[in-house]
Order: structure tokens, then sequence, then C-alpha cells
């Protein structure tokens, strides 16, 4: 795995890792496109203009880093810890609602933007909780039991939708967020608001988590070396619990700052268009970002503005936005090869300055230390 | 209620039982070999587009054998990553669940009807016509594969090489066997299993291609391979008690006098709750092989 502790040297190695993955994700993504037809030269140039082109390509792209930040953090908290937490997608479908139900009551603004994001937190974290205890108790494999509560998550979020938060005027969506709920716009005329500042916050609060606290290193102890972890007296029901609950408070902060943030809805619509999706997206932004909370502020952002640019590239080039999410699937693919770049290793030969030259020393198991 | 009112929810389930004992037959191939494949996902819902494809190009069979052709393609690179490339096995199969993912529905936006393609009447598979009601043949398929697989496994030298390089690839490498080429056949094999699946998901049973036709199925198969403990003739009675909750959500949904007590989405939500429940009863006797999701490494 790749949890381990890294000098200067190793993070350029990531970072090289990262970015042959990414060329490969998009020369795959060209291929394709190729074999559809399409010309993947105007689709890029469309996708990377549309992404970071202008303030407002760019203020979209923040936008839809926002949730995709704190749903990689969900997973990266896991990763950290040994585990594979993919349930951030129905723990954000729990917090989006949490966040609409408090907009049935009358509050005062700051009570009221206060008290939907503690309830969207409560939610994700209670959604998260049978996955921890699952596997404390009965050694339930997360992936299994994160992916049910996902599907089921997400017919509890439809009958919500459908019968509880129900708009009474317009039946296909909920209630909106009311006036004082709502996050305020950063950048007028666009999606971006205040919400990218509650995910650099939360980013950063689990950066000092994982590497400035007890816990943290506890967390990363038990990912690094799970029987040593043990032996140190390390108890691994706490660090599971520990793990899963934090995830679900990010995963259903995401949820919450997307539907209070997003215009011009927010509201949730029947069968979740807007956030479906985001968590498993989340998944490949904390894989993109090397499961560091810095390295996923920067992947959220480009992944966000691949989404934004999309639309773009859809609209100018026609090839369908959801190309991007097969760039993205290949790229992960990718990453999961720990040696990428010795599988590239004429990139190596030829010099070119992508790949620097890095001493390296290696454990037993031949891997990058 | 009249018996043959029971008699069709038993095919129902029967049809119901047969992607996820077909995905979790092969999965429990791969997993004795050592690789866990959670991009069964993917594989089922790609291959139920190029068998669907395959189809309507040339016949249900084709489209079977295309869809198992693209399960084994997959396994292949899934394979390939997790031996000789040394990848992490989860992250390959979130990966391929990504890809398979973004292109089904790209490719359906390509088809031109967005987010739907049904399967042209003529190119599905043709049910076999009893007295008693009519059934795909791929029930008897997915019936006489486990039994297959059973064999394979526990009466073949193959089989016992397959469980030695899950269990102790060290030992399995001195006495001559070739671990990473064993592992990536057997993942692979075991992928285009789930790719039948897929396949006769559009193909043989539902007849439409949506984002969303393998509606969790493959990781539904995954926890029947935990239900199993990698005997395939479990996962054939752990596929039939899942294919008995999926169909039910189905048969409840056509009944509205149920509906006015339990809304259709708890009744959906029932093969999901139910695989929860049943994996955390079993999941103290399920024996693992000591060396699943490592990849294998000479000293």
């Amino acid at each position: 795995m790749q949890d381990r502790e890294m000098g200067f040297a190793g993070r350029i190695e990531e970072l090289n890792k990262t970015v042959i993955a990414g060329v490969v994700g998009f020369a795959v993504g060209a291929l394709i496109m190729i074999l559809y037809g399409y010309d993947p030269i105007s689709a890029y140039t469309a996708l990377f203009s549309g992404a970071f082109g202008d303030l407002y390509s760019f203020s979209e792209s923040l936008a839809n880093a926002t949730p995709l930040i704190l749903t990689a953090l969900t997973f990266a908290i896991g990763f950290r810890g040994g585990m594979f937490n993919i349930g951030a997608e129905g723990q954000l479908y729990l917090g989006a609602l949490a966040a609409v139900t408090v907009s049935l009551f009358h509050l005062p603004s700051g009570i009221g933007i206060a008290l939907s994001i503690i309830f969207a937190i409560l939610a994700g974290a209670i959604w998260s909780l049978p996955v921890a205890i699952l596997k404390a108790a009965r050694g339930v494999h997360e992936v299994i039991s994160t992916i049910m509560l996902n599907w089921i998550a997400q017919f509890l979020a439809f009958y919500l939708i459908a019968k509880i938060l129900v708009d009474p005027l317009r039946a296909e969506k909920t209630i909106s967020v009311a006036e004082w709920g709502r996050l305020p716009l950063l950048v007028p005329g666009t999606s971006l608001s205040c919400g990218i500042f509650v995910s650099l916050f939360a980013a950063i609060i689990i950066y000092l988590l994982l590497w400035r606290t007890t816990i943290g290193f506890d967390i990363r102890a038990m990912g690094y070396n799970p029987l040593a972890a043990t032996y140190a007296g390390i108890e691994k029901w706490k660090i599971i619990l520990f793990v899963f609950i934090t995830g679900g408070f990010t995963a259903g902060l995401a949820g919450a700052v997307h539907v209070m943030g997003r215009p011009p809805t927010y509201a949730v619509y029947g069968g979740m268009p807007s956030i479906k999706g985001l968590g498993f997206e989340g998944l490949a932004v904390a894989m993109i970002g090397r499961n560091h909370p810095i390295g996923i502020i920067f992947a959220a952002i480009f992944f966000g503005g691949l989404l934004a640019g999309g639309r773009m590239m859809q609209l100018f080039s026609q090839v369908p936005l959801e190309m991007v999410r097969v760039v993205e699937g290949t790229v992960v693919l990718f990453l999961a090869i720990p040696e990428l770049i010795r599988f590239f290793s004429f990139l190596r030969k030829v010099r070119i300055p992508l790949t620097f030259r890095i001493k390296r020393s290696q454990n037993k198991e031949g891997r990058q230390l | 209620m009249n018996p043959g009112y029971l008699w069709g929810i038993f095919l129902g389930s029967l049809h119901a039982m047969v992607p996820i004992t077909l995905a979790s037959t092969g999965e429990v191939v791969g997993e004795s070999a050592g690789l866990f494949n959670i991009g069964l996902e993917g594989i089922i819902l790609l291959s139920a587009m190029t068998g669907a494809l395959g189809a309507e190009a040339g016949g249900p069979i084709a489209g079977l054998i295309v869809g198992m052709g693209t399960g084994f393609a997959i396994g292949l690179v899934f394979g390939a990553i997790c031996t000789y490339f040394k990848g992490v096995q989860l992250i390959a199969g979130v990966g391929i669940n990504l890809f398979a993912a973004g292109l089904v529905t790209f490719w359906l936006i390509h088809l031109g009807v967005p987010g739907h393609h049904a399967v042209a009447e003529e190119s599905m598979l043709v049910n076999i016509s009893t007295p008693v009601g009519d059934f795909s043949p791929m029930i008897l398929v997915a019936i006489v594969l486990p039994v297959l697989t059973y064999v394979l496994l526990f009466r073949t030298k193959l089989g016992l090489k397959i469980r030695a390089v899950g269990e102790n690839p060290q030992a399995a490498d001195v006495s001559g066997i070739n671990i990473h080429l064993l592992r990536l056949f057997s993942t692979a094999a075991g992928a285009s299993l789930a790719g039948l699946a897929g396949a006769y998901i559009s193909v043989g049973w539902l007849g439409s291609v949506t984002k969303e036709i393998s509606a969790g199925r493959g990781f539904i198969a995954l926890a029947t391979v935990v239900f199993s403990g990698l005997n395939p003739l479990l996962a054939l009675l752990g596929g039939f008690i899942f294919g008995f909750f999926d169909n039910l959500a189905v048969w409840i949904s056509t009944m509205p006098a149920v509906q006015q007590v339990i809304p259709w989405q708890f009744v959906s939500m029932a093969p999901y709750v139910v695989t929860l429940l049943v994996v955390a009863g079993v999941i103290g006797r399920a024996r693992f092989p000591a060396a699943m999701g490592i990849p294998y490494e000479r000293e």
C-alpha cells in the first residue's frame, strides 16, 4: 500500500506516478474517442479551457471540488488506517437530506446554518456506524457492508424525497434549503459558495488529526503494520470506530455543503442526479491525491475542473461528459500499480524531465521506502 | 394463494439467481487463487452492454460469448496488474468499476437514447417452454457450473494447484508452479463468468441495458462468496437466497395492496439488507486463503 512515511524524494516519485497514470488515462480516453469517431484534440481543448480557462470556469471547478474534497477525505482516513471505506456515497445522500430537513423549521441564519451542518454530520456518522460495528464485532469486510448500506441509503433517500421532504408545489424535488440556511456565494453568477472554505478547513483538520495527534499516529500505525500496532497496544476496535465515524462526519458534511451551497435550486431532486456519484468520485480523488489531505485538495480541484470542462466538451465536441469518468477509471486502475514508474522505465532512460532521477532504497518486498 | 403463483415466484427467483451464482462461482475460483476482485460490478455492467450489442450483431449465443470475452479481457488486465505488476487489488477493482460505469454511460449516449438501450426482441435468448412455465436455459448453466467448479477445485490436480497458490504461494512456487500465470488465468476465468452473468442480464433476462443494470449484483456476488466460504455449491445456494429477495422486490412492486402498507422503496432495500445480515451472521466461520489479497513476491 502507498501508506508509508516518505521524504521529499518519495513525494516526487508519488507525484511522478500520478502524472504518468494521468497521461495513460488521457491516452486511453483519446483512444476510445477515436474508436467512437470523435476528435480527441478538440475535445480535450474544450475540456481544459472549460475547466480552467477563465474566472467563471475556475469558479465552477472549485464548486465541483467542494464536496469531492470531503468525500475523498472519508476514503483517505480509512485508507491511512488500512481500511477500504467506500461508504461516502450513501452517507452523503443522508447528509444532504438531513441538511434539507432543518429547513422545515424557521430559524435565525447563523443557528440555522450551524444546525443544518451538525444534522448532516450526525446523519453521515450514524450511517457509518453499522460498518464499524459489523467490522469490529463480526469481522465483516467494509467493502461489502458499505456498498450494501449505500444501496439501502439510496432507497431510504428516495423515500424521504418522495414522502417526507417533498416540495408541496413541485413533487419532483424536496423543499429548498431556506434562505437563512444557504451558504453565501463567493463569486456572483457562478456556483461557488463559501462551502469551499468549509472543505479546505476540514482537509486541514484531518491533516492535523492524522499527523499531529496520538490517535492519528495510531491510525497510521494500524494501516502501516497492523500486527506491530496491535503488539504495541493499539486497540483495533477503537481505530475502526474512530476511522468510520470521522469518515461519516466528512461524508455527511459533503452532502450539506453541496445542497446548502449549490445554486439555483438548493434542493435534492428525485433520483438525486446532482449528488449521485459524488461519493465514488471522491474515492478516485483520494487515490489521485495519494490519500493525503493536501494532495486531495489539488486532485479535487483538478477533477472538479474536468467535470466542469466536461460540459464544455459535450457542448463543443459532442463528446459525452461521461468520457471524464472513463479517464478517471483508467487513472485509478494504473495508480494501483506500485511500481508504475519502473513499468514505464523507458521514460527514465530517455530522460524526459517528467521523471527525475531518484536514488531509491528498497525494502525486502521491493517497494520504495 | 394458488400453487401456480408460488411456482411463478420460484421461477422468478431462479432467474434472479443466475447472475449472482455465475459471478460468485467465478469469484470463488479467483479468490481461491488469492485474488480479490471488487471489479465484478463493473465487469457485469460492461459485459451487459457488449453482450447486448453482440447479440444484436450475431444472435443471443454470440451475445453471451461476447459478454464472457469482455469479462475475460478485463480479468486479464486486472490479473496482470495484480500479479506481474504487484498492484493493489482493491484499487484496481475500483478502477474497473469507475471505468465501466463511465464507458457504459458514454456508450449509451453514443447509441442514441441516453441512459437506456433496449435489446431487440429477436436477439433475446429464447426461454425453454415447459408446461409448468417458461424458464431460461441459463438457469441450467448456473446450476451445472458450480458443480463443475466444485469438481475442478476439489477433485482435480489443477484445482489443488489453484488453491495452493492462494494458500501458500511460496510452497507452490518451490514445487514448480508458475504463481503469476496461474493466478492470472484463475482470475480471468472467474471474471469471464461475471461477464457471462452480465450478458445474461441484458440478453437472457431483462432485455435492456441501463447504466445501473448491474444494481450492486457484483457486490452481492462478493458477499455470496463470503457466505459460501469458497465452496461453489454453497455459492449456488447463496445465489438462490439473494435471487429470492431480489425477485421479491420486483414481485411486490406489482402488488398495489402491499405497497399501501410497505412503500416500494423499503421493499427494494430487501436484497441489500438480507445480504448485510447474512454476511454478518456467517462471517465467523468463513475462512479465506492465507495469501489472499497479497501480491506474490519471491524472497
